[in-house]
């Protein structure tokens, strides 16, 4: 094999580590065969948007210095969420914007950071995977990847190389499912309102699995679906993109 | 306006099951929010205009004082009285004063949202001094007695049902066996009534939604034409503005009003664009005798230098509210005050202060699109944030949340412990989950649990699974760089 393009180091976001490491082996697997080598510190926790969203700035920042010191030396850093990614590459420069000792570091590593879609396409120049799915599929555009990344056509770009996979595109793909982090479990029946709005839609779409490219995003609609008794099976993007959606979808049992 | 801010929860979830509401509030997102965006097509240097009206506004707040007293040189010069009024008590009697003098008896109102927020009406009408709001919209929630619920369509809570319901209940004079059920019916009882109103009244009080430091004068923008003769036919004009409404130029004007009016319902322009500089001149065919200007600002300068000036740049197109998921889900009464929505959820706090409105900062998944859509680029996201941060200082973050995040912290700041903790525990919840793959109940996620399921973990964590995997190569240190 040729030399590695680029050495990226893995942020492989606290939903992934506990929920879904099929996406964590997935998002290696795409890195790979864009022909970088992956690594993955082992001092990664959280990239602290907990804390830095419930207005707890000083945990935020400590969470962030682990952060930066773990994710040191690494061409790039990408994360399969742009939700994580946006906060390291958007907010950690904000939380750091008074510390001229630190904002250096800090501003170097948000440059490096990526999400892992548009890292594939933009970065890598990807511009089609091998893999094969067969069935419809309608995608969720989150709202952290939308807006503060300008993630959108680029997973689409690459579902549109995928040998037997059909999309079928919801009306309100750009609209909140309600997640928000704390906000789901704060304001439950407001967020239940947002989440049924787009279950709604995307039940609409007769699509047979949803896609979106953050685990909170997905936590919160799968578990929706399932408690509707909807058939509907949702899954990363990075999982059907890598050929590993073989497995159970998120929420689904193994028997 | 008593703040029913710290009841929010309670509102929200009432007003998720008011039937005839959502019905109401699902015409907002295909209704003012699509429109906003075939205008915004419509017109290619769309996103340089937001950048112009950004600016003009950042420029002024940065020299406020200077043009807020070119503004009051230029309007005195004009004929106009400008009275300065620190806040919402000094404001109302500065009116009542004015209204006194002049032996007013009724007043009409054009609609002002700086009028609600001083609670004018009420404080006029304890002093026998009648308000009529003229503004259709303001006028229905006069009749009902209610808060707006939206800045720029105050009763967009209410059914054409309730319209007619209000009108037998109110316009006495009228046949009570009339048909009241197609609005055009309905808007030609308002005007009929109006019209008498707007002859009989003895000033008439308007808002601004712009004031001219340039010419000293004050601009509104209506579709419904109810400005211009609420401002004109009355002995007196009260103009009510704050003091961020204050732009350089009237150049300034043209660039902020072709993003306004499309920001707000998608029109190019709103209907009527009314400029009125001091009272009727000498050769003027008509115009009020006497022009006053109340000037408010109730706690506006304290935002100045703050990371809440920005919200000072707010045009009050609604834009925010009308886009955000969820105003949409629960209307504008749920925020307890008299600005709703994401502007609301900044503003709010800045005015009453964030012990009375700390939810609505909260209230917020930061998806981001209120700011997507500001006309003038306003970051409210993170000046919610801001504010959940002053909450946390100050404690006033819920007891139970503020420990669970510590904890959560101190587990997420040292990876081996978290790593203990997570890999003992995710194997352990999968295996209980592993028939169904989902829970329905969990404990200690009631809030997530109560509408949804959660589901399932895989089994053991990326982290353990990756360190099996790599355990026989040799450590993956990072290269030193």
């Amino acid at each position: 094999m040729a030399e590695p393009r680029f050495h990226v180091a893995l942020f492989v976001t606290c939903l992934v580590d506990l929920f879904r490491p099929t996406v964590g082996f997935a998002a290696i697997r795409l890195l790979e065969d864009a022909g970088c080598r992956v690594s993955v510190p082992a001092l990664q926790t959280c990239c602290g948007q907990p804390a830095y969203n419930s207005g707890d700035r000083n945990d935020a920042k400590r969470i962030a210095r682990q952060v930066v010191a773990a994710f040191q030396g690494f061409d790039y850093v990408v994360a399969p969420s742009g939700s994580c990614a946006g906060m390291i590459s958007k907010h950690y420069p904000e939380l750091f914007r008074d510390d001229p000792d630190e904002r250096g570091k800090v501003a170097a590593l948000a440059r490096r950071t990526f999400e892992l879609v548009s890292f594939l396409t933009d970065v890598c120049g990807v511009s089609a995977v091998d893999a094969r799915f067969d069935g419809s599929v309608t995608y969720h555009d989150s709202c952290s990847g939308l807006r503060e990344l300008d993630v959108k056509r680029q997973p689409r770009r690459l579902l549109a190389s995928i040998e037997g996979l059909s999309l079928r595109e919801h009306t309100e793909a750009e609209v909140c499912c309600g997640f928000g982090g704390t906000f789901c479990v704060k304001y439950p029946k407001i967020s239940d309102r947002m989440v049924t709005r787009k279950t709604d839609d995307i039940a609409a779409t007769g699509a047979e699995t949803l896609l979106a490219g953050d685990m909170g995003c997905l936590l919160n609609l799968a578990g929706k679906l399932k408690r509707e008794g909807s058939t509907v099976r949702s899954r990363h993007v990075a999982e059907v993109l890598a050929g590993m959606a073989d497995g159970p979808a998120i929420g689904e049992g193994r028997d | 306006m008593l703040a029913g801010s710290r009841n929010f929860k309670a509102n929200a979830e009432r007003a998720i099951r008011d039937a005839d509401l959502q019905q109401e509030l699902r015409k907002l997102s295909g209704g003012f929010a699509v429109a906003r965006v075939k205008a915004a097509e419509n017109l290619p240097e769309f996103d340089a205009l937001r950048d112009a009206a950004r600016d003009i506004k950042d420029h002024t707040l940065e020299n406020l004082d200077l043009y807020l007293e070119r503004y009051e040189r230029k309007a005195v010069e004009a004929g106009a009285h400008v009275h300065w009024c620190r806040d919402a008590e000094q404001a109302r009697q500065t009116i009542l004063d004015i209204c006194r003098k002049l032996g007013a008896r009724t007043v009409t109102k054009g609609k002002s949202m700086i009028a609600e927020e001083i609670a004018l009406n009420d404080f006029l009408e304890a002093h026998a001094v009648e308000p009529v709001e003229t503004d259709l919209g303001e006028y229905i929630i006069q009749l009902r007695r209610e808060p707006p619920s939206h800045i720029i369509a105050p009763a967009i809570h209410v059914t054409k049902e309730g319209v007619a319901k209000a009108f037998r209940e109110h316009h006495k004079g009228h046949d009570p066996g009339r048909p009241l059920d197609e609005p055009p019916v309905m808007l030609a009882e308002a005007r009929e009534i109006l019209r008498q109103r707007f002859l009989q009244a003895d000033v008439g009080i308007t808002g601004a939604n712009f004031l001219i430091a340039e010419t000293g004068s004050s601009v509104i923008v209506t579709n419904e034409g109810n400005g211009d003769l609420t401002q004109t036919l009355p002995k007196a004009h009260i103009v009510l503005a704050s003091i961020e409404k204050v732009i350089p130029m009237l150049e300034d004007l043209s660039t902020i009003l072709r993003v306004l009016a499309r920001s707000a319902t998608g029109q190019e322009m709103s209907v009527y664009t009314t400029i009125s500089t001091g009272p009727r001149r000498a050769d003027d065919a008509d115009g009020p005798g006497e022009y006053h200007v109340v000037l408010l600002d109730n706690g506006r300068s304290d935002m100045i230098g703050t990371e809440f000036e920005e919200m000072l740049r707010c045009i009050r197109c609604g834009a925010c509210m009308n886009n955000c998921p969820v105003y949409q889900q629960i209307g504008g009464h749920a925020y307890g005050w008299v600005y709703p929505g994401p502007m609301g959820a900044v503003l709010t706090p800045s005015l009453i202060g964030i012990d009375e409105a700390g939810h609505l900062p909260n209230a917020s998944t930061f998806c981001g699109k209120c700011e997507e859509v500001c006309p003038v680029r306003i970051p409210l996201p993170k000046m919610m944030r801001h504010w959940r941060e002053r909450e946390f200082e100050r404690h006033l973050t819920p007891a139970r949340a503020r420990w669970a995040l510590k904890g959560w912290a101190f587990a997420a700041t040292r990876p081996r412990l978290y790593r203990l903790l997570t890999g003992a525990a995710m194997p352990l919840l999968s295996r209980f989950g592993r028939r169904s793959g989902r829970f329905r109940t969990l404990p200690l996620a009631g809030g997530w649990t109560s509408v949804r399921d959660m589901p399932a973990p895989e089994g053991r964590t990326f982290m353990q699974q990756w360190r099996s995997r790599t355990r026989a190569e040799a450590d993956r240190s990072p290269p030193k760089p």
